[in-house]
């Protein structure tokens, strides 16, 4: 496992960590971004930047490099059959919804159904009941049982022949429970052959992705989740489905031939990559997929499950917390909880007053926090440059805010 | 800043207060005030006689500043006219926007000048204003149907 040592080395690769006493527990909102990452950023605007695909001089070339660059960068880390299947958007929320206009809302029609789950964030949830709202297809949610997972039971009895598009994610950014989706999605091209997507946005960081290995049709993530630059994401989808797909958006870069009564348009990644892109971005997510990987992602999510686990077990111990965070020990690195009596807001405000960044609300998943009995929750999320001491801290903090809140006697 | 100007004896007290969270019988009016990036809910009633607000509830979930500023602002209009309450109103926001200088002008406030530092915490403001707004879209939109004088 990463020693305490290697921590710290990493933690100076951070400048807004090195430069600031704060504990940092929000990265499963965005993490924080280590100095390589910065600086790619600078380095491709210095020296490499152009419009890539547009043009014969020194300039465009160097920019078209440093993107496809970046694309087989990203088609390696999810060990993508190749760069063509990853299509670059702004996040994971724009893959998804890429997918429901390209795909879905031409494919589905009344009487089909569409299978996702109760702990889905909204953008793997909103963007359904849209496209169901639109076909007159059915929307189907999958339950949690009390250990926030989902039971083969349950897929069995919600899966049917009319199953037409299944997504669904693979970490949890409430409950951190993160589903056998590998073995989900055999049953659902067994039963039903749909078209199944995982939202990736809560794995990829933690986690190595083998998207041939799981199996699904679409595998959607963002970068700003992992270490790089906001405003940068990818869809990868099986490449023989993509390129039967409609574009998303039309204009410049999509095309192949247009006159002046219609158009034809280029094959993926082009298709779906219409106007001007974001380059420095595909950079910045390539530098951090190489930061991680020299890491390793093993050793990241061994160490964030431990790190977990120690603050999974302190929160349990406290009479005053409720829990929502799964019982089970694969899990992504994610603390969901109450204090009873408190409001998160109120949690974090003066957690935030003790330097401590957690974030409150309902992490958009209004039906999850429903179905859990609660409108919102705190949530400490843990990256690998979180320490144990940190949680200790963390942790202590809870009695002062029951404390400011005039708790401590009730 | 020192978060015990927040959470003031005042202001915890008030959150937790059961006086002024309830249902009224046949509310005149019933105006729902939503805070949808963080869930803070509440739906604030008030009865009125010749223009006068002679009695307000509210019910609803949210944090203890967002529920002691609805506690404390009925508290702070009872007995008033809907158009000195929608005074106050826009005063209680400019308050917390740090727009006003004076602070003699904020007297008329009474108890609901304890989240004058809340400009300092510029995450919670949005709690704080919550039923203000509320209480103001009410009044407008009765004015504007002219039926606050029910």
């Amino acid at each position: 496992m990463l020693t305490k040592t290697q921590i710290e080395t990493i933690r100076k690769d951070f400048p807004y960590l090195a430069a600031t006493s704060y504990v940092y527990f929000d990265n499963g909102a965005t993490t924080q971004k280590p100095e390589a990452v910065i600086d790619s950023i600078a380095d491709y605007y210095q020296h490499s930047n152009g419009n890539p695909h547009r043009g014969a001089h020194h300039f465009a070339i160097a920019a078209t490099d440093a993107y496809e660059g970046a694309r087989a960068r990203v088609a390696e880390f999810l060990n993508a059959p190749e760069a063509e299947s990853c299509v670059f958007v702004r996040n994971a929320t724009e893959g998804l919804n890429l997918i429901a206009y390209s795909w879905a809302l031409e494919h589905l029609t009344e009487g089909d159904e569409i299978l996702i789950s109760i702990m889905e964030h909204h953008s793997n949830f909103v963007t359904w009941q849209y496209v169901a709202e639109k076909t007159g297809a059915v929307l189907k949610i999958l339950r949690l049982d009390e250990h926030m997972q989902i039971t083969d039971e349950e897929l069995a009895s919600k899966l049917t022949p009319n199953t037409k598009l299944f997504s669904i994610t693979a970490a949890s950014n409430v409950v951190g429970t993160m589903p056998d989706v590998k073995a989900m999605i055999e049953k659902v091209k067994r039963v039903c052959g749909a078209v199944c997507i995982v939202d990736g946005a809560q794995y990829v960081p933690h986690h190595a992705v083998d998207v041939q290995d799981i199996g699904c049709d679409f595998f959607v993530f963002s970068g700003h989740k992992m270490v790089s630059a906001m405003g940068i994401g990818v869809l990868y989808g099986k490449l023989e489905l993509l390129n039967t797909m409609k574009p998303f958006m039309y204009g410049g870069e999509m095309i192949e031939y247009v006159y002046e009564d219609h158009a034809t348009f280029a094959p993926s990644p082009q298709r779906f990559e219409a106007g001007t892109v974001n380059v420095g971005g595909a950079v910045s997510l390539a530098k951090a997929i190489d930061y991680l990987n020299a890491i390793g992602m093993e050793e990241i999510f061994e160490y964030e499950s431990a790190l977990t686990t120690y603050a999974y077990d302190k929160l349990k111990a406290l009479d005053y917390v409720e829990v929502y965070t799964t019982d089970n020990a694969r899990r992504s690195p994610v603390l969901s909880f109450n204090i009873k009596g408190a409001h998160p807001h109120d949690v974090a405000s003066i957690l935030d007053s003790y330097h401590i960044a957690v974030r409150s609300g309902h992490h958009c998943t209004q039906p999850l926090h429903r179905a859990l009995g609660n409108n919102f929750s705190c949530r400490a999320s843990l990256a690998f440059y979180n320490t144990f001491e940190e949680v200790d801290y963390f942790v202590d903090k809870l009695q002062e805010v029951r404390r400011l809140l005039g708790l401590e006697s009730q | 800043m020192n978060l015990n100007d927040i959470y003031t004896e005042l202001i915890l007290e008030q959150s937790r207060n059961k006086r002024n969270r309830r249902h009224l019988d046949n509310p005149d009016f019933v105006e729902l005030g939503h805070n949808p990036s963080c869930g803070d809910e509440i739906t604030l009633e008030v009865k009125v006689d010749a223009q006068n607000i002679v009695d307000a509830s509210y019910t609803g979930v949210g944090c203890a500043i967002s529920q002691a500023s609805t506690s404390i602002m009925i508290d702070t209009i009872k007995g008033l006219d809907a158009d000195k309450a929608h005074e106050l109103a826009v005063k209680f926001i400019a308050m917390v926007k740090g727009e006003i200088d004076d602070p003699d002008e904020l007297d008329e406030l009474d108890d609901a000048v304890a989240f004058e530092s809340i400009k300092n915490l510029p995450a919670r403001v949005k709690c704080a204003v919550l039923p203000w707004y509320t209480l103001k879209e009410m009044i407008e939109k009765d004015i504007s149907t002219q039926s606050f004088e029910s």
